[in-house]
C-alpha cells in the first residue's frame, strides 16, 4: 500500500488543532513515555462486571494490542479513553490529561489528539467519500482554501490506495474498503494516539493483511501511539510490540506476544490454539 | 451517548406496575434532559447554518409533492363534501367562507403536520438511528464535532421552519382546489372565490396557524431526533425509531391541536 510524502496540510492541521496544547516534538520523545496511564480502572452495566481494575501504561509510539474475548469490554476500555463512556472508578490520564474531567472545548481539542477507527468503520452514509473525508479538516481546521482541502483529501485516499472511490457513497465500498477510508478518515487530523477497534473483524485474510500493514504504516509515519482491540491473532502478532489479554476483567498477561502465549494458562492455550491450529 | 450504549439494569424482583411507572418517569426525564438540551444548544455558538439551510431544503423538498397532491386533494373533497348540507340550505354561496375557515384553521396545518410526520419523521428517526447504530454518532463525537448541535438543533430548526411554510403553501393549493370545484358547479369566478375567502379570515387566524405550524414542526422533529438518537442497537431498532417517530408525532400532534383550540376560542372569546 503506497503511502505518499509527508502531508504538509496535516501538519498545518495539527498546528491549527493543538495550538492551545502544544505537544512535545514526536520525533525526540522518550519512546518510554508513558503517553496513555489507565489505574484502578472498574467498569459495570448494572449487574454485569465488565472491567474489574484495569491498570496499564502505554508508551509513546507504541503499539498495545489489546486481546479478550468477545463482550470481555475491550471495546468499552478503548470508549473508556477517548471520553465516549465514563469510568465507575478508576483514573485515565492520555496525553497528560485526565480524560474524566474534560468538557466542552477542552474535550473536542482532546479528541482531535486522538484517533479512533470504529470497529463498523463508521462512515457517513449520507455523505461521498470526499465528504467523508473533508468533515474532520472543515470542522476543525480553520481558514482552509477549498483548494488545500481537496489536496488532502486526495492525499490521504492516495496513502491507503482508493483514490479512485473519491465520489463514491461508502455503500458501494466493500468491507475492507470502508476500513481503509474510516482509517484515512481519522488520519485527516494527524491523531497522536489511534484506537483501533477491530480492525480486521470479517475480513478475509488477504484484505486483513493489508490492515494489519496499514496499522504499522500509519505507527512509522505518523510516530502514533495505538491500542489494537482484536482476538485476531495474527493482527496482533504482525501489529503489536505489546500484547495485554483481558480475562475476567483484568489485563493478567501483559508482555510480548511471545511472553503472553508462553503462559501455560488454560483461557490463553486455548486463545491460542483456536486462532492458530482450528 | 453514554446512556445509550449503557444497558439498564431492571431488578426481576419489583412488582411490574412499579417497574412501569419507574420506565415513564424515567423516559419523561430523558425527554425533559432532550429538549433542554436543545434549547441550550441552539442559543450556544457555534451555529451550524449551513447544515441547518440543507436540513431545511431536505424537509422541504422530500414533502413537496406529496404535501401538493394531498393539499389540492384535501380542498376539492372537502368542498364537495360541504356542498350538499350547505344546499339544503340554499347556502351555497357561503362555501369559499366555510372553506377558507376550515382550511386556514385547522385542515391546512393538521394535514401538513400529518404529512410531515410521516414523511420527514420517519426519516429522521431512521436515519439518527441508523446513525447510531453504525456508531456514525460516536464517530462524529470523537471527531471534536458536536453531534448534537449537528444532527439534532439542526434538524429541529428546520422543521420548525419549514413546516409552517408548508403549512402556507398546503392552504393555497387546498384554496385553489375548492376554487376549482366551486367554479365547476357553481360558476363562482376566480376574483370573487378569494374576495370571500379572504373576507372570511382574519390575520388572527393566519397568525393562530403559523404558531401552530411551528409548535407542529417543532414536535416532529424533536421526536424524529430523539427517538432516531435513542435507538436499541440493532437493525430492529431503526425500525422501531422509524415507526416510534410517526406514531408518537401524529399523535402529539392531535394533542397540541386540540390544546391550540382551546387556547385560540379563549383568545377569540367564544
Amino acid at each position: 500500500m503506497p503511502f505518499g510524502e509527508t502531508n504538509h496540510l496535516l501538519s498545518l492541521a495539527t498546528s491549527n488543532t493543538h495550538k492551545n496544547n502544544p505537544s512535545p516534538d514526536r520525533q525526540s520523545a522518550s519512546e518510554t513515555e508513558p503517553i496513555i496511564s489507565i489505574h484502578g480502572l472498574k467498569k459495570s452495566f448494572g449487574d454485569l462486571h465488565v472491567l474489574r481494575g484495569i491498570d496499564l501504561d502505554v508508551n509513546r509510539g507504541e503499539n498495545v494490542v489489546v486481546l479478550g474475548r468477545s463482550g470481555t469490554g475491550k471495546s468499552v476500555l478503548i470508549k473508556i479513553i477517548v471520553g465516549l463512556l465514563k469510568p465507575d472508578t478508576g483514573r485515565v490520564m492520555v496525553l497528560g490529561q485526565d480524560v474524566e474531567q474534560l468538557r466542552g472545548q477542552e474535550l473536542d481539542e482532546f479528541r482531535q489528539k486522538v484517533g479512533f477507527s470504529f470497529q463498523s468503520s463508521a462512515l457517513y452514509d449520507s455523505m461521498s467519500i470526499r465528504e467523508n473525508l473533508e468533515f474532520p479538516l472543515i470542522r476543525n481546521v480553520r481558514n482552509l482554501t477549498q483548494g488545500e482541502i481537496d489536496r488532502a483529501v486526495e492525499e490521504a485516499l492516495d496513502d491507503v490506495g482508493l483514490s479512485q472511490t473519491i465520489n463514491q457513497m461508502p455503500s458501494e465500498l466493500s468491507g475492507g474498503q470502508r476500513k481503509r477510508i474510516g482509517i484515512a478518515r481519522t488520519l485527516m487530523l494527524k491523531p497522536e494516539i489511534m484506537l483501533y477497534d477491530e480492525p480486521t473483524a470479517g475480513l478475509d485474510p488477504i484484505t486483513s493483511i493489508e490492515i494489519n500493514n496499514l496499522i504499522n504504516e500509519v505507527k512509522e509515519r505518523f510516530k502514533a501511539t495505538s491500542i489494537i482491540i482484536t482476538h485476531d491473532l495474527t493482527c496482533a502478532k504482525t501489529t503489536g510490540d505489546r500484547i495485554a489479554m483481558l480475562l475476567d476483567g483484568r489485563f493478567e498477561r501483559v508482555g510480548t506476544f511471545e511472553e503472553v502465549f508462553a503462559d501455560s494458562d488454560e483461557r490463553v492455550q486455548q486463545f491460542y490454539n483456536y486462532n492458530f491450529i482450528n | 451517548m453514554q446512556s445509550d450504549t449503557t444497558p439498564t439494569n431492571q431488578s426481576s424482583s419489583k412488582p411490574v406496575v412499579t417497574r412501569r411507572l419507574d420506565k415513564f418517569f424515567t423516559n419523561l426525564a430523558d425527554v425533559s434532559a432532550f429538549v433542554a438540551r436543545f434549547f441550550r444548544e441552539a442559543v450556544l455558538p457555534p451555529y451550524e447554518f449551513k447544515e441547518i439551510i440543507r436540513q431545511c431544503y431536505e424537509v422541504g423538498y422530500r414533502s413537496l409533492l406529496l404535501i401538493s397532491t394531498t393539499g389540492f386533494i384535501t380542498g376539492v373533497v372537502f368542498t364537495n363534501q360541504s356542498r350538499p348540507s350547505l344546499s339544503e340550505f340554499g347556502a351555497t354561496s357561503w362555501l369559499p367562507s366555510l372553506i377558507a375557515i376550515a382550511v386556514v384553521r385547522a385542515l391546512g396545518p393538521l394535514v401538513t403536520a400529518l404529512i410531515a410526520s410521516g414523511k420527514v419523521g420517519s426519516s429522521i428517526g431512521a436515519e439518527l438511528g441508523s446513525m447510531n447504530v453504525t456508531e456514525q454518532i460516536d464517530a462524529m463525537e470523537v471527531s471534536g464535532t458536536n453531534p448534537f448541535k449537528f444532527l439534532v438543533v439542526s434538524r429541529v430548526l428546520a422543521t420548525s421552519v419549514t413546516i409552517p411554510v408548508l403549512t402556507m403553501y398546503t392552504i393555497f393549493l387546498a384554496l385553489l382546489g375548492a376554487y376549482l370545484n366551486v367554479n365547476q358547479n357553481e360558476q363562482t369566478s376566480f376574483t370573487s372565490f378569494f374576495q370571500e375567502v379572504f373576507g372570511a379570515i382574519t390575520y388572527t387566524d393566519i397568525f393562530a396557524s403559523l404558531t401552530k405550524s411551528v409548535v407542529f414542526g417543532f414536535t416532529i422533529g424533536m421526536v424524529g431526533c430523539y427517538k432516531g438518537y435513542h435507538s436499541s442497537k440493532g437493525t430492529e431498532g431503526v425500525g422501531k425509531a422509524a415507526n416510534s417517530s410517526v406514531v408518537t408525532a401524529m399523535f402529539l400532534v392531535f394533542i397540541e391541536e386540540l390544546l391550540s383550540l382551546q387556547i385560540i376560542s379563549a383568545i377569540r372569546g367564544n
